[in-house]
């Protein structure tokens, strides 16, 4: 009876199995990105699980209060002390330098490009400023000391000659220093906050944009008081990267802050940073049980919660800015 | 779909006088022209959307323009606060004479903000600006350099008034502006459009993205608008345009088939294509 087979209404099924054959795939696809979000949840419950497990031994060491308290942090003295504020006075200081210089510029680009740029104009340079995003770190460590710190020297010089109470105090700007190094790190992260900021105006309906010419305001009004308010849960994102960016940064800070741990606030000085502490003993071949070795958990922890507690606030920011338009 | 119009039907209206009487004889009311569109014609790049419109506007009256989607009425509407200047590529041809000054809006001599600051807007779907309800309205008039707390204040509070909003809002003009209702959003951006005492308020299917309740709201508030101010305003919805407005023009694939009063359209029109539009029969 193999006629009877064929001459069945046969249309039926092959749909049918289409039907199942798409369900199956899109369980397939369900499945991988399922897979996809537990695997990251994985990776970063194993970084916290490493950083706590192996800072434990640091901690019977030392006092928990005075590693977050103690204003000296020297752990290859024969006397060694782990005041972590140093280090957190480092990342702090390079970071608000970075802050202050990438936060304006970036903000600036940004709305000159979703605003004002002309289309070819945008298309040419948001690319351009994209790569900048793929030079190496330490790319950017080596231009902060032969160009940026030698350029800042005189600056300093030329301004103190304006200050003789300066001068006192502070003659010359030492080549390592955090303001220098901030200020690379800054021009290193503009092209993060200029694209993730530029992106959140873009999706500004042009409706309200409508509604702002409409009342007869310039482009400058409109993107100031209109686009820009509506995209800030956007640019805070942005904000919150680049913060991110800044206090996790490394290269720049090790090769340009100075690598001395030195609980001021004075961008004129050397400083270490948290992440350029740890690099630094990282390179010494210090051995396991070493408390010199241990301390590189404690100070990552450390980094761990700053980090955490900024992406918090950053995303607490989202919510309180999210436009609803 | 849409019916292919008789041939004879799209032969443009002629170009109505200014301060002329008002059309038909019945009129009980003599406005003076406050606009007059002459051979308009409106280019995006090279499509021609708005074909050789006449018509005028009357001063403290609404005119209603209607027709299918698609056949030119936002084009229009849009082209009295130079809204096309936003974007590349757009050309106006012919007039919009604005009385008493005499200003051709479209004209290479105006200045599209001051037109802009002349001509309110009212869009399709609510804008407010991601502002407090307060600043929404001042918006404005800080643009336009009114200073002092106390001279905001009451004007912002008179123009809530004027768009029957304040009663709900007075108390809260500190809160967002994304915290009220669609139809609350709608009635602020008229009271912001109205803040600046505009000479013309457009308003583009004012009421398209509401619900039967906020529409009749905003339909009462235009009732009563129509007293203050001259008002042009767009709808697809026949039953609106008979409600609100004074008179009406019937655009066709760019073209203006028939203007007259609004009574006189939706009874007696002359062309058959208006006849068969407000009957129901396209669009
Ligand atoms: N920005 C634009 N660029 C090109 N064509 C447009 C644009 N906006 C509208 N049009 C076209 O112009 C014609 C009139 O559109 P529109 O004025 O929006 O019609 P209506 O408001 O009557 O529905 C339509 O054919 C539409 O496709
Ligand atoms: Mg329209």
């Amino acid at each position: 009876m193999p006629d009877a087979t064929t001459t069945t209404p046969a249309p039926l099924v092959p749909h049918v199995r289409r039907l199942s054959g798409l369900m199956l795939r899109e369980r397939v696809v369900e499945g991988l990105l399922l897979l996809a979000a537990v695997f990251s949840i994985f990776i970063t419950s194993g970084i916290v699980f490493i950083l706590v497990n192996e800072s434990r031994p640091f901690f019977r060491t030392v006092n928990p209060i005075e590693f977050l308290t103690g204003g000296e942090w020297t752990p290859q003295f024969a006397d060694p002390k782990f005041g972590i504020l140093p280090l957190v006075a480092g990342t702090l200081s390079t970071t608000l330098v970075a802050l202050l210089v990438a936060m304006p510029v970036g903000t600036i680009i940004a709305i000159w490009l979703s605003e004002f740029a002309p289309a070819k104009v945008r298309e040419v340079v948001k690319p351009l400023l994209e790569l900048l995003a793929a030079v190496p770190t330490v790319v950017y460590g080596f231009f902060a000391i032969t160009l940026v710190s030698p350029v800042m020297q005189q600056v300093y010089a030329w301004v103190i000659s304006f200050f003789p109470s300066l001068k006192e105090n502070y003659p010359e700007l030492p080549l390592f220093n955090v303001l220098s190094a901030g200020i690379v790190m800054g021009l290193m992260i503009v092209p993060y906050v200029c694209s993730l900021s530029e992106d959140a105006m873009r999706a500004v309906p042009m409706i309200l944009r409508e509604g702002s010419f409409g009342m007869g305001a310039n482009r400058t009004t409109t993107a100031l008081r209109v686009v820009f308010p509506a995209a800030f849960s956007g640019v805070a994102a942005a904000y919150t990267l680049a913060i991110s960016r800044a206090v996790g940064e490394t290269m720049i800070v090790a090769i340009a802050a100075g690598n001395q741990p030195t609980l001021t606030a004075n961008p004129l000085q050397p400083a270490q940073t948290i992440t350029a502490f740890i690099v630094q003993a990282s390179m010494g071949d210090l051995p396991h049980d070493d408390i010199g070795y241990q301390s590189i958990f404690a100070a990552g922890l450390t980094l761990f919660v700053m980090t955490l507690g900024f992406n918090l606030l950053g995303a607490a920011l989202r919510r309180r800015y999210r436009q609803a338009y | 779909m849409v019916n292919t119009p008789p041939v004879e039907s799209l032969t443009p209206q002629p170009v109505m006088q200014p301060h002329s009487e008002p059309v038909g004889a019945d009129a009980p009311v003599v406005h003076p022209v406050k606009a007059e569109v002459r051979n308009l014609s409106f280019y995006y790049g090279s499509f021609k959307a708005v074909k050789n419109v006449s018509l005028p506007f009357y001063e403290k009256a609404v005119t209603a323009l209607i027709g299918p989607s698609g056949c030119g009425k936002t084009t229009l509407l849009r082209c009295f606060n130079r809204m096309h200047d936003l974007y590349p590529g757009n050309r106006y041809e012919g007039e919009i004479v604005l009385y008493p000054s005499r200003i051709n809006i479209v004209g290479p001599a105006a200045s599209p903000i001051e037109m802009r600051m002349r001509v309110s807007m009212v869009f399709q779907k609510p804008n407010p600006f991601p502002k407090s309800i307060f600043e929404n309205v001042a918006y404005g008039l800080r643009l336009r350099g009114v200073g002092g707390r106390s001279e905001l204040e009451a004007r912002v509070e008179q123009a809530l008034r004027g768009a029957a909003l304040w009663e709900e809002v007075k108390d809260r003009l500190r809160d967002g502006a994304y915290g009220l209702s669609g139809g609350q959003q709608q009635r602020l951006c008229i009271a912001r459009a109205l803040a600046v005492e505009p000479e013309i308020v457009l308003f583009d299917e004012p009421t398209s993205a509401l619900d039967p309740i906020a529409t009749g709201k905003i339909e009462e508030l235009i009732d009563d608008l129509r007293q203050r101010v001259t008002i042009l305003i767009v709808t697809h919805n026949m039953q609106q345009a008979s409600r609100v407005s004074d008179y009406t023009a019937f655009m066709y694939l760019g073209e203006m088939i028939e203007y007259d009063r609004t009574a006189k359209i939706f009874t007696n029109p002359s062309k058959s294509l208006t006849e068969q539009y407000i009957s129901g029969r396209f669009g």
